[in-house]
């Protein structure tokens, strides 16, 4: 398949050696499940369960919000604990909505659990409301809610899935695995959401670093749908960044501040596709999900199928434990990933890999100044000049680095990877973004405000005007009773009127 | 667990093996075999200069470091005040007392380099203000040049002899001699045919092979190319700026030259002698001082081929390198601010791309 040139990216060393080869293995149940509420992109879920109640595996435990939200499931039969709050899976280690969960081991399904005898009967709506009542999010790490992907077809023309399989960051190796041993059950999601999108063309693109995946892809699409074509991709990070994937794979570049689907195509992840698979054929919810754990300080790395709400210290007691002090514990790849700040803290849908660094990976160094090196120039996918950003936002002109393109710029870290001077660049051009969406926000709430406050005075005065008018029109009333009166007291008799007058 | 404070930081928690110790580094490692060479072909006198002048950049650079208050090891320690030096020595007249090296560096590290700030900050390259300002202010000591005398040979220098030359102002007559481009540029002031003349005082050979008099380390071309093909191998420099000066030279150089080869000189001599060379791979693609884009570079280089063809052909200086390459960095700043990559799924412009027909959004 012809493929085409993108611009910039870097190398990064691939290090997936250390998980590749190892069966996704599933870990024994955990003592304790803390299952966060708010586990995608969106309005966090509301809860469904009371403290005390017991619980089938793929039951619903906290309701969707919205249009844009999940649905959280039940990851195993048991008791719930509590309905509160724990530390999140997120840098910050801030406390958030969780509900935990008390697994008695049975690890029984719900009977109401349901599949589809033949999800390509089912109409588009039906599909999406399936693959949302099924809790699934985008796995690849954006954690968008896939129904709402699904119903794109209702505001743009599609006519493309790309599956992406490139699993660019270094040490990741989920999708990998889960492609290498079920590439039938992704090909028939990957079929289910085509249908659902109504659209012909379907292309699934894998990192030529993952040649056992590449065959065993090729094979299952040969015995599905010949018209899935899948497509090796040079191994260039960030090979995943979806426009730059559908820029490979197509030539087609995405308008800037739009979507892929602004070219008709939609991007979702292999572990998505699974996921479908699941929910539509035999109804289970998203309860699960592969992660990589991996890293120089990981004593047995691999590849396992988690329940969501499982604590990292568990993963990590599963590999055999730390061989060594990490200096970082990353949730994700190490280019793009999050640091964690302590063990406890749940595994959740958009988690992917779990890493623990040693020092000799991670190859920090004091930041020194820029020296106008240009490789991050060289790096940048999206032909942004980074130095020149993160100059601007170091002396605080946020609208100077806006203006040179900082809201174009997906954080992808190649430049921050590739810069001699160790600058960090990417928390730079975090900080950034974060103030400018906060001065956003409040810009917001200050016209808000002020609309509020036009309305209030606008009500004011329009009672003002009413109690005017009120008090006029009452005048006007007694002046006109009081002249009907006067000439009722010129036409009755004196003693009368006098009567009349001291009774009122 | 210990874990460094993590919510401050961001990706990526991976790093490419690089550091600015190790760009300084792998810059000096090129220009080595053409040092070496300089200092082997001009002896003891060249050995002593360039010592004193990296000795000097260095020590102006750790002063200038603790007046600032910055912490002068890792700064000292990564390598640019070393390159500045080394760079400056390599332009300079090999025989040349040792105080032109210390003033060099001075100027070097002081004015064009700390004043505005230290490392990455200076607008200039800091060589090349040095060479320029030692050239005006030392007319005479800045272009008394010598033949090649190699160390050990029996009519050159022995280390004591040099030490009179280097720090006790002997003279050098014996030896003294006229780089290419001088000579050139005196006899065709003298209206001489240089169709003539040049077959007696160009042989590209030893032009390219560097057996002739010149600055230190500016003088085999071979060798110095041989450095900057590294530096493009190990991606230290890109292609830009070299192809586009020397291209540029090159062209006008063949236009002229076919034009009235009596008065203008083909591309071959332009590309060998002087600082040609050394000027395309080391001082023009100084990374701090040239723009930042590859279309901005390919201006850049291009501005600077241009510059030192003018200079050398109708100007009163027969090398035009320093203020080639100095006029240029002037503009880097306009250059950068006018020339920039495509933001991807934007035009030149900055605007958003049209999504094209086949996908409108759906009404
Ligand atoms: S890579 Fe680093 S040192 Fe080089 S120009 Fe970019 S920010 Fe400056
Ligand atoms: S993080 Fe932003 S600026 Fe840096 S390389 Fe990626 S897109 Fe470019």
């Amino acid at each position: 398949m012809k493929l085409f040139k993108i611009r910039g990216g870097v190398h990064p060393e691939g290090r997936k050696e250390l998980a590749a080869k190892q069966s996704i293995e599933t870990p024994p149940l955990p003592h304790l499940l803390h299952i966060p509420l708010q586990q995608h992109i969106g309005a966090t879920a509301s809860p469904a369960v009371r403290r005390g109640q017991r619980v089938a595996k793929g039951d619903l435990l906290a309701a969707g919000q919205g249009t844009i939200s999940a649905p959280v499931h039940a990851p195993t039969s048991g008791r719930i604990m509590g309905v509160g709050s724990y530390p999140a899976h997120h840098a910050s280690g801030l406390s958030v909505p969780t509900i935990t969960l008390q697994p008695d081991g049975e690890d029984r399904w719900s009977d109401r659990i349901q599949g589809v005898e033949d999800p390509f009967s089912l109409d588009a709506e039906a599909i999406a409301a399936r693959v949302d009542a099924a809790g699934i999010v985008g796995l690849g790490g954006a954690t968008f809610p896939s129904a709402v992907k699904l119903n794109l077809r209702r505001k743009f023309r599609l006519q493309t899935l790309v599956i992406n399989g490139s699993e660019c960051e270094p040490y990741l190796t989920c999708d990998d695995r889960l492609m290498c041993e079920q590439p039938d059950a992704i090909l028939d999601g990957v079929r289910i959401m085509a249908h659902a999108l109504g659209v012909t063309q379907l292309i699934v693109g894998i990192e030529d670093n993952k040649p056992e995946a590449i065959a065993a892809m090729t094979v299952a699409a040969a015995g599905s749908d010949p018209a899935i074509r899948i497509a090796p991709l040079p191994s260039r990070y960030p090979m995943g960044s979806e426009k730059h994937l559908v820029q490979t794979l197509t030539g087609r570049e995405t308008p800037a501040r739009g979507l892929t689907a602004d070219i008709g195509i939609v991007v979702h992840n292999p572990a998505t596709a699974f996921a479908v698979h699941q929910a539509l054929r035999y109804g289970y919810p998203l309860v699960s999900r592969v992660v990589t754990v991996s890293g120089g300080a990981i004593a047995r790395p691999g590849n396992l199928r988690v329940l969501l709400g499982t604590r990292v210290q568990d993963l990590l007691d599963h590999c055999g434990g730390l061989t060594e002090e990490p200096v970082r514990l990353i949730s994700g790849g190490p280019m793009m990933g999050q640091p964690l700040p302590s063990t406890r803290v749940p595994m959740v849908k958009g988690s992917n890999g779990l890493l623990a660094l040693s020092a000799s990976e991670t190859r920090r160094r004091a930041p020194m100044p820029c020296i106008r090196c240009a490789s991050c120039v060289q790096a940048c996918p999206c032909g942004l000049v980074p130095l020149e950003m993160a100059a601007q936002i170091r002396v605080g002109n946020l609208e100077t680095a806006v203006g040179l393109g900082l809201m174009d710029c997906i954080g992808c870290g190649s430049c921050a990877y590739v810069c001699p001077g160790h600058i960090p660049l990417v928390q730079f051009f975090n900080y950034a973004k974060g103030e400018m969406a906060t001065r956003g926000r409040a810009k917001q709430k200050q016209t808000e405000t002020k609309r509020l406050a036009e309305q209030r005075t606008a009500r004011l005065e329009a009672l003002k005007r009413a109690k005017r008018e009120a008090m006029a029109r009452r005048k006007r009333e007694a002046a006109a009773k009081q002249k009907a009166e006067a000439a009722a007291l010129a036409a009755k008799p004196a003693r009368e009127a006098e009567q009349t007058l001291t009774e009122t | 667990m210990r874990i460094e404070s993590p919510a401050a930081q961001a990706g990526p928690f991976a790093h490419q093996p690089v550091s600015i110790p190790r760009t300084m580094g792998l810059v000096m490692l090129a220009l080595l075999p053409a040092t070496l060479f300089g200092l082997w072909q001009f002896g003891w006198p060249a050995v002593y200069l360039f010592l004193v002048t990296v000795t000097a950049a260095l020590l102006a650079e750790a002063l200038c470091l603790r007046i600032a208050g910055k912490p002068v090891r890792p700064f000292l320690m990564d390598g640019s005040a070393l390159l500045t030096g080394w760079l400056l020595a390599l332009t300079l007249p090999p025989w040349a007392p040792w105080w032109i090296g210390l003033v060099g560096s001075l100027i070097a590290i002081v004015i064009a380099k700390q004043v505005f700030g230290g490392i990455g900050q200076n607008l200039f390259n800091p060589a090349m203000v040095a060479r320029v300002a030692l050239l005006i202010a030392f007319p005479l000591e800045m272009t008394s040049f010598v033949t090649p005398a190699p160390l050990f040979a029996g009519h050159a220098p022995d280390p004591l002899e040099a030490l009179a030359i280097t720090f006790g102002g002997q003279g050098i007559d014996a030896f003294s001699g006229a780089t290419l481009l001088g000579q050139v540029r005196t006899e065709l002031g003298q209206g001489h045919d240089l169709t003539a003349i040049l077959p007696g005082l160009f042989a590209p050979l030893s032009g390219a092979l560097g057996t002739v008099t010149g600055s230190l380390g500016e003088t085999s071309a071979l060798l110095i190319l041989l450095g900057g093909l590294f530096l493009l191998a190990k991606r230290v420099i890109t292609w830009q700026v070299p192809v586009a000066m020397l291209g540029t030279i090159a062209l006008l150089a063949a236009g002229m030259h076919l034009y009235d080869p009596a008065a203008y000189a083909g591309p071959i001599y332009h590309l060998v002698s002087g600082a040609t060379l050394l000027g395309a791979f080391f001082i023009a693609t100084d990374l701090v001082t040239s723009p930042v884009s590859a279309r901005g570079r390919l201006i850049f280089g291009a501005g600077c081929g241009l510059l030192v063809y003018v200079i050398r052909t109708w100007t009163a200086y027969p090398e035009g390198v320093a203020f080639a390459v100095l006029l240029m960095n002037a503009s880097t700043p306009l250059i950068d601010h006018y020339v920039k990559p495509r933001i991807y799924g934007r035009d030149r412009k900055g605007r958003p791309i049209e999504s094209g027909d086949d996908a409108q959004v759906r009404p």
